[in-house]
């Protein structure tokens, strides 16, 4: 169990806060995507991850007393495109985990029908910048679908991530010794079964770093969603600048709420991969 | 038909370009413990998972009782449910319990009530003299206490034959006669075995008949005493030399 699934993540110039399987077979957790994972080793008070996250707190509360005038209408302002940010996260990896669920199975799927399905599904989405699946469901998909913004943006979101989630799923899944299913099978339980009740539960431990990594790059690609009038931490920034002309305050602002944010949940994936390993190893 | 209760007849398979089974006949008779042994690469693995249908034979036929495993109608889950595996590396379920490893599958596959699956889990456990490891994972025991907590799983679903692939290769040498141990009690019961193995100590004090296996094929099969005394073949001779 303490084979962790590698998924070599790069991150696409596209937004797509995209995972790509390295070599298949090779089974380690590598969680880089968009943000750094803390060491647990590095405990230096100097450390990267305390620079940045307490730096960006204190400017976070400087800023606004050193310079009233507009930071204290922008925090007034901007923080309230939080509930739409993490309203269309939760909701879009909420459908991004069932729609992976679904895509994984397919792509170990022996029916040809089904792998193909699967598989064709995760090329395609994968194969498209976010931003444009954005365009397209909401502009282009638009008079079929009657989807307001807030619709679209989850749609695309979860389609889009499902895929990722979808590799994610095929290689948890993969990493699981071949012995688990055949004791399984053995004992007389069916396929579905054995997938349920021995595979599945061994799969969510291996595999719920790299989806809290997955959250993480949907929080900050959440911001996409903002040129849907979707009122989110972006748009509340650039509708108060447009308005005011504090461009730099305004953004600086988005910015260093984003990053605190960013930068919180990966110190919480990280505890959580640290945890799940150390646990793995008393496995063995 | 023949009154075996395991039947195999011309099994014949491939891996690639490797015959790992060319024309295998075996018939167990019900209450036999039959060690089958042989060099690697030999086919009897191989042989024994085909039993249960973990592997595919290419050709040839293999009855477990009235069912015909290798007939694409069989009922594979059924037949399962009648034969039992324990593996060389044990496979237990490491997110559950060793009770809870030894009920699940009676619980979803048999549909027994819970109670009655928890206590014979229990009286399981007790049997293969782990009474006190009920609520422990597979993480917190040893190799030895885990393939005998595997052994009681496959024997909670009532099975009429136990196949045995290396159930000891994996163990530290100080813990492989707790596990012969508790097959021993199991041969001495009457339980139908097929045991793929190299223990030489067991297959003397259990088994009925040893097979040898070279190259995918049996060469020879005989009463432990008369097969290691005795062996007709050279080959077997041999091998034999390797591992007496």
């Amino acid at each position: 169990m303490s084979d962790f699934l590698k998924l070599g993540k790069r991150k696409a110039p596209s937004a797509s806060g995209s995972a790509a399987p390295s070599a298949p077979g090779s089974f380690n957790i590598n969680v880089t995507d968009g943000t750094l994972i803390p060491s647990t080793g590095d405990r230096s008070i100097l450390s990267a991850w305390n620079i940045s996250f307490f730096g960006a707190i204190v400017a976070i509360v400087i800023l606004p007393v050193l310079s009233p005038k507009p930071y204290i209408d922008i925090l007034a302002v901007v923080p309230s495109g939080l509930a739409a940010t993490f309203g269309v996260t939760l909701a879009s990896i909420v459908f991004a985990l069932m729609l992976g669920l679904l895509a994984g199975l397919g792509r170990i799927a022996k029916t040809k029908p089904i792998n193909l399905i699967a598989t064709v599904y995760v090329e395609v989405i994968r194969g498209i910048p976010l931003l444009v699946q954005l365009f397209y469901i909401y502009y282009a998909l638009g008079p079929l679908l009657h989807l307001k913004g807030p619709a679209s943006a989850i749609m695309a979101m979860s389609i889009c991530y499902g895929a990722y989630m979808g590799e994610i799923f095929r290689a948890g899944i993969q990493s699981i010794p071949k012995g688990q299913m055949e004791a399984a099978l053995a004992l007389g339980m069916s396929r579905t079964q054995a997938l349920w009740r021995i595979i599945l539960p061994q799969t969510v431990k291996v595999i719920l770093p790299p989806i809290g990594n997955e959250f993480i790059a949907l929080l900050k690609d959440s911001s996409l969603v903002s040129i849907l009038a979707v009122a989110d931490l972006l748009r509340r920034g650039r509708e108060y600048a447009s308005t005011t002309f504090n461009y730099l305050q305004s953004f600086t602002i988005v910015a260093l709420i984003y990053l605190i944010m960013t930068l919180f949940f990966s110190r919480l994936v990280g505890i959580m991969e640290t945890r799940l390993r150390n646990h793995g190893q008393r496995h063995n | 038909m023949d009154n075996g209760i395991i039947r195999i007849k011309d099994a014949r398979k491939h891996f690639g370009a490797v015959q790992a089974l060319r024309g295998v006949d075996l018939d167990i008779a019900k209450g036999e413990v039959v060690l089958v042994i042989g060099p690697s690469g030999s086919g009897k693995s191989t042989l024994l998972r085909c039993v249960n249908r973990l592997e595919h034979l290419d050709s040839g036929e293999i009855w477990v009782e009235d069912d015909c495993v290798t007939s694409p109608h069989a009922n594979i889950r059924k037949i399962r449910e009648e034969v039992g595996m324990v593996f060389q590396s044990f496979n237990l379920f490491p997110h559950l319990s060793a009770a809870q490893n030894i009920s699940l599958s009676p619980l979803i596959v048999l549909r027994e009530e819970r109670e009655e699956a928890q206590e014979r889990a229990r009286a399981l456990l007790a049997r293969v003299g782990l009474a006190d490891k009920e609520h422990s994972y597979p993480e917190q025991l040893s190799g030895g206490q885990q393939q005998r907590v595997a052994i009681a799983r496959a024997l909670a679903m009532r099975p009429k034959i136990m196949l045995f692939d290396e159930p000891t290769s994996a163990l530290d040498p100080e813990m492989i006669k707790e596990v012969l141990d508790v097959m021993l009690d199991l041969a001495k019961d009457g339980m139908t075995m097929m045991v793929v193995s190299h223990e030489m100590g067991f297959a003397r004090a259990a088994a009925d008949r040893v097979v040898f296996m070279d190259e995918g094929q049996i060469i020879e099969a005989a009463h432990p005493d008369e097969l290691f005394a005795h062996p007709k073949e050279e080959r077997t001779r041999r091998f034999l030399d390797h591992i007496l």
